[in-house]
């Protein structure tokens, strides 16, 4: 048995039986990560030693519950991945920014806490495009990461190394943020299952800030049934977050196993099914929806009219709420400084070299929208047209209980093969940029292969109704074999 | 419409970002190119349209103030670039001249 490849479930059934030890899996993961690493490239930060330490101290915790027959926290002795936004109390923490590649937080973000109260075990920090603005992972200061499927294709971003180490078997499962997709789009590059639940959902304190309005955390894993245990745990009220929702926290782990499915009431947008997309994502998304109705759901066309909106209105908003948040970088309290005579050169010295190119060109973009004379017409247009993406969403869901759809337009693309061309680049993102827009809740969950590339199929949800979008998911991975494929990593 | 190279400039000022040459030549040309794209946004008609800031209905989230230890100064300063010998302030260059 490799025990690196087990989902979170597999695992703790193994533990609960005293049958392997919260250090075999860290042991297994760190073997792991020896042999694949070199070529991945998916972590930015290893705490190899800390996490055998804590491994060996769930070990004697796991004794005592099966000693004293009591139940033990969901993820103890769970090899975990944070993404490297993510405050984690003493591990450095950089956003993949030169800016902040010093930076160890002073305190654990709200889901760190919750992990660790619920037992997992951190192996690592994962490599993310800078302060999680990119779709390829390439913007990251440090390296690129690598496609498990593909070497030389990118993971997709900006939590790709979150989902190539989930894909490659490097951790039990990972954490990434999702602003305009950045979760989704690289759990379907590299066929793992990424969620992004409903804006309000889960607290973004100590997640460092890119978009306010728009960011999430989310969970990366193998299967649903994991991604349901994460969400459990992550989501819920936090009275340090000022837009976390005080809104009770439903059993997810139970709904998954309710499979009502049947006269389900499925949108199809036809907005998403347009040129441009590669044929092979259209097939398998196509063959997806055929599964759910075999499974007895009805599907329905359905019109999104604002759907083309979205991207120029995300590429408008996202920018300008980064270029307020970012401005906190002044190479002061924390972080890269610049060194001058002058303060003023010192700042925009610390700004102009501790920033990548990615990072620069959306501080100008978003300071450019909102600067006088042109508020009204690009930030305000922007925000009102946000308004009419949300109405699109509010009146396809009096008809329909989900939205299906393709995660992303195409596989992994190659390494280098957009890089230098912003416009295409944002185009990965153009079906993950509206529901952040409106709020909802999104999963993608792997659905075949097109030249040996995953697919992702897209399930879309009302606010604050993750339970069916989960359910959803899991009465599909049922039905399917997708979830379990391994990408074969050539070690040289 | 299209930015001006002294647009960039300006937009790099009030951001507060130091760029080279050849950074502001590509930054212009590839603004440009974002902002004619985004200006299909102004085919719709939105004057009977509110704006969305955020998708909560959320108005000021007030609390109890209440008095709560703060995190350690030394915690504070861990990070900081330059603090003075004492550690008890974060230092930077004189920003006001005699």
């Amino acid at each position: 048995m490799e025990l690196a490849s087990l989902t979170i479930h597999r695992a703790r059934e193994f533990l609960q039986k005293g049958e392997i030890t919260s250090t075999d899996l860290t042991r297994a993961v760190l073997n792991r990560i020896d042999a694949v690493e070199p070529r991945v490239n998916a972590y930015i930060t290893l705490v190899a030693d800390r996490a055998l330490d804590h491994a060996r101290a769930a070990d004697a915790q796991w004794e005592k519950h099966r000693r004293e027959k009591t139940n033990a926290p969901a993820l103890l002795g769970i090899p975990m991945a944070i993404k490297d936004v993510i405050c984690t109390r003493g591990v450095t923490t950089t956003a993949g920014s030169k800016i902040l590649n010093n930076f160890v937080p002073p305190y654990d973000a709200t889901v760190m806490e919750k992990l660790n109260a619920a037992g997992a075990i951190l192996i690592g920090k994962t490599n993310q495009d800078e302060f999680a603005m990119g779709s390829s992972t390439e913007n990251s200061r440090f390296f690129s990461t690598h496609n498990p499927w593909d070497l030389a294709r990118v993971p997709g971003g900006s939590s790709g190394g979150s989902a190539a180490a989930v894909a490659a078997d490097e951790t039990f499962f990972a954490l990434g943020t999702d602003t305009g997709g950045s979760v989704r789009q690289p759990a379907s590059l590299c066929g793992v299952v990424g969620m992004r639940p409903s804006y309000g959902r889960v607290s973004r304190y100590g997640v460092i800030a890119f978009a306010s309005s728009l960011d999430q955390v989310g969970p990366l894993t193998k299967d649903v049934r994991d991604a349901a245990t994460i969400l459990q745990i992550i989501a819920g009220y936090d009275a340090r977050e000022a837009t976390s929702v005080n809104r009770a926290v439903p059993d997810y782990v139970g709904a998954i196993h309710e499979s009502r499915i049947k006269n389900l009431r499925v949108g199809v947008p036809k907005q998403y099914f347009i040129a441009g997309i590669e044929k092979g994502v259209e097939d398998a998304v196509r063959a997806a929806i055929r599964v759910l109705e075999n499974l007895g759901a009805t599907t329905i066309e359905i019109d999104l009219p604002h759907t083309d909106y979205a991207l120029p209105t995300y590429y408008l908003i996202a920018p300008a709420e980064a270029s307020a948040n970012l401005a906190r970088y002044d190479g002061v309290k924390y972080g890269y400084r610049a060194e001058s005579s002058d303060v003023w050169e010192m700042l925009r010295a610390t700004r102009g070299e501790g920033f990548g190119v990615e990072v620069k060109r959306r501080i100008m973009l978003g300071t450019y929208a909102l600067s006088a004379g042109y508020y009204d017409a690009y930030y305000l247009q922007a925000q009102k047209v946000r308004t009419l993406i949300k109405q699109d969403f509010d009146r396809a869901f009096e008809n329909v209980d989900v939205i299906v759809s393709p995660t992303s337009p195409t596989t992994a693309f190659k390494i280098g093969a957009r890089i230098d061309d912003p416009l295409q680049m944002y185009l990965a993102d153009l079906f993950t940029l509206a529901q952040p827009l409106a709020g909802i809740p999104a999963i993608s969950v792997p659905c075949g292969f097109a030249d040996g590339l995953p697919i992702g199929f897209q399930i879309m949800g009302r606010a604050f109704d993750e339970e069916n979008i989960l359910r959803v998911a899991y009465a599909y991975e049922q039905a399917t074999e997708w979830h379990k494929k391994k990408p074969v990593i050539s070690i040289q | 419409m299209s930015l001006t190279r002294a647009q960039a400039q300006h937009i790099a000022e009030l951001a507060k970002l130091k760029l080279t040459d050849e950074e502001l030549t590509r930054l212009t040309a590839q603004l440009a190119a974002i902002l004619d794209y985004a200006a299909r946004l102004q085919e719709l008609d939105t004057r009977a349209i509110p704006p969305t800031a955020s998708v909560l209905p959320l108005k000021n989230v007030l609390r109890e103030d209440v008095v709560t230890p703060s995190m350690p100064r030394a915690d504070v300063l861990a990070n900081a670039p330059d603090k003075d010998a004492r550690a008890e302030f974060f230092r930077v260059r004189a920003i006001l001249k005699e």
